[in-house]
């Protein structure tokens, strides 16, 4: 039998739809929007807390990303067509349900070896380096996702007048707990590794840690703060971490 | 009880099945390229099927053992010495201590198992003993292995003396390296991103394995496959099979160590059933793709799992595994024709 190939599908209404699209034989994306959206972001995660919520047997793990959730799923257990006529009932649900926000506060020591980018990014907007701290530590910014490294968090939230392209050449290691801008968006590095992004600061947290009971610090959906901290209370902060020390926590969930 | 690394190959790794449910947080799920075969030379072991092995790409390396412990290669057809004598891959075998095992390098397939009775036994990092190459995450200290590493085995549930081989006919499902069969997918998520021709040069032409390969991705070589709409989409999660297209053009399909996300169109998945069979291709390999619809890929998936676990159930016992046995008094001892190391393969290869 010729399989037929899908043909265009409809542009995204302003309210997420789903639109299922299959990914191989154990793993389907289910799209809600193709934009980075606040809303469409919030609906993903409302669907995979309303798809665990049910249960549904055969589902081995949810990947929400910031317009698409994807569901990987044991064919043996559950046919990709069940799977999404169950989740498809439970879109109401998902709407109607509303989205916890954990609040965070991330302490940050602006500038220094691993914020080598922010004396740049406050001559090229036009700013001093403390105007770039103080609007950076103003906002308040939303995980989109975690996502292509352990615990990498990609923020939404970031002024528009910081947004800056990233390098056309990516640096080889930038240090874990980089606080970074890339285009429109923001991020807190987990691990250390190449990346194209720039960055204006490092936070001593470790928003990775494998050895602890709590992993990672953050997930999709929570709302982020940036506290500007001296390079001491930084390395006094670093050294209550290093001891296995839990020195924040987030703040009650709206 | 130690497993000691006398030589390592140039990426041998601690895998189990792989780290599952963390993808949110961003991590890969690791574990193999090839996963019947680890799942074999487990089996061959008598372990669990959560055991973690040794993975290597193209050469083993070589190993000794503090006490008498099982092993089994899977994976490749590559030279396998205990000392000077030679023994088969898909068997389990004794290794005592004194003797040195040898993996050479892998005649065809690139991806081989080495399996030991009890499973190396590191310490579980998020559940799963995989390394995650990249992130230095599980397995050994994070990272590949090296001359001098001690690998703790676990305990060893299995009885000591019985060692086990594939039958015959149930070799067939694992990846067989000659075969040219096409690599069968199923399109999209962003198949749409592609105009019909492009999605119709995808299976109309070859493609090749390009020397841009390690766990994480495999590069192709071949036609180009421009899109639609461009070569940027707002990141979603990929799996291992993702096809993804960047801006050149060319294909790459993401392997067992594949990041969680991407900002490239998805133009299609490798099925299940046939990721470990690209990732056994030699590097050059020309291939076709092949569609196939969800439903059909999805049959594929539940038939190759059945048919993986009724070859694991069905393991036989070598008879050399049983010295004190009956299987000896059926030869003629007396005539003394049988040294022990003729009964090791019997009316098998010589060295």
């Amino acid at each position: 039998m010729a399989p037929v190939l899908a043909s265009p599908r409809p542009p995204a209404a302003d309210l997420p739809s789903l639109h299922f699209l299959p990914c191989g034989d154990c793993a389907v994306s289910i799209q809600l929007g193709d934009t980075v959206d606040a809303e469409v972001n919030a609906s993903v995660y409302a669907l995979a807390d309303a798809v665990e919520a049910a249960q549904i047997d055969g589902i081995v793990e949810l990947v929400p990303s910031y317009r698409a959730l994807l569901i990987r799923y044991d064919p043996a257990r559950i046919r990709g067509a069940d799977l999404e006529t169950r989740i498809a009932g439970l879109r109401l649900a998902a709407r109607a349900g509303a989205t916890r926000a954990r609040r965070w506060t991330i302490p940050v020591v602006y500038g220094g070896e691993a914020g080598q980018d922010l004396d740049a990014i406050a001559q090229d907007k036009g700013m001093t380096a403390a105007e770039v701290v103080a609007l950076h530590a103003s906002a308040e910014y939303r995980v989109f996702m975690i996502g292509f490294t352990p615990g990498f968090a990609y923020l939404g939230g970031l002024p528009e007048r910081l947004h800056t392209p990233r390098l056309q050449k990516p640096r080889q290691l930038v240090p874990a707990g980089s606080i970074g801008i890339g285009g429109q968006q923001a991020s807190i590095n987990s691990v250390a590794g190449p990346s194209g992004w720039r960055f204006i600061g490092q936070t001593p947290l470790l928003t990775f840690d494998p050895g602890r009971a709590a992993p990672f610090l953050l997930s999709g959906g929570d709302r982020v703060r940036f506290r500007p901290v001296s390079a001491e209370e930084g390395a006094e902060i670093a050294a209550r971490v290093a001891t296995g020390e839990i020195v924040t926590g987030p703040e009650d969930p709206a | 009880m130690t497993i000691e690394v006398l030589a390592a190959g140039p990426m041998l790794t601690v895998q189990d099945a792989g780290r599952f449910g963390f993808r949110r947080f961003g991590v890969s799920t690791a574990g193999p390229m090839d996963a019947p075969a680890l799942a074999l030379a487990n089996a061959l072991c008598g372990n669990a099927a959560e055991a973690a092995a040794l993975e290597f790409a193209g050469v083993g390396g070589q190993f000794s053992a503090a006490r008498p412990v099982r092993f089994a290669v899977t994976g490749v057809s590559c030279d396998i010495f205990i000392d000077e004598r030679r023994v088969l891959p898909d068997e389990s075998h004794r290794l005592l201590p004194g003797e040195k095992l040898r993996i050479g390098a892998a005649t065809s397939g690139m991806w081989g198992y080495l399996a030991f009775c009890g499973g190396i036994d590191v310490e579980p990092v998020l559940g799963a003993r995989a390394t995650h190459v990249r992130t230095g995450l599980g397995g050994f200290q994070g990272r590949p292995l090296r001359t001098g590493d001690k690998l703790p085995l676990g305990r060893d549930a299995a009885p000591a003396d019985i060692c086990l081989r594939l039958s015959e006919n149930s070799a067939g499902i694992f990846s067989r390296h000659e075969e040219t069969a096409p690599i069968r997918i199923v399109a999209g998520p962003q198949d749409d991103h592609f105009a019909p021709e492009i999605l119709a040069r995808l299976t109309e032409t070859g493609f090749y394995v390009t020397p841009q390969r390690d766990r994480m991705a495999s590069l192709l070589g071949g036609a180009a496959l421009p899109a639609l709409l461009g070569h940027d989409i707002v990141s979603d999660a990929t799996v291992p099979g993702s096809v993804q297209v960047p801006g050149s053009g060319q294909p790459m399909v993401l392997m067992a160590e594949s990041q969680t996300t991407g900002g490239y169109p998805k133009i299609a998945t490798v099925i299940s059933a046939d990721l470990p069979r690209l990732a056994q291709l030699p590097t050059g390999a020309c291939f076709r793709f092949a569609l196939i619809s969800r439903d059909e890929a999805e049959d594929i998936a539940i038939a190759q799992a059945a048919a993986l676990s009724q070859a694991l159930s069905g393991l036989q016992t070598k008879p050399e595994g049983v010295l004190q046995s009956e299987y000896l008094l059926s030869f003629n001892l007396i005539s003394g024709v049988f040294a022990p190391e003729d009964i090791d393969e019997p009316d098998r290869r010589g060295k």
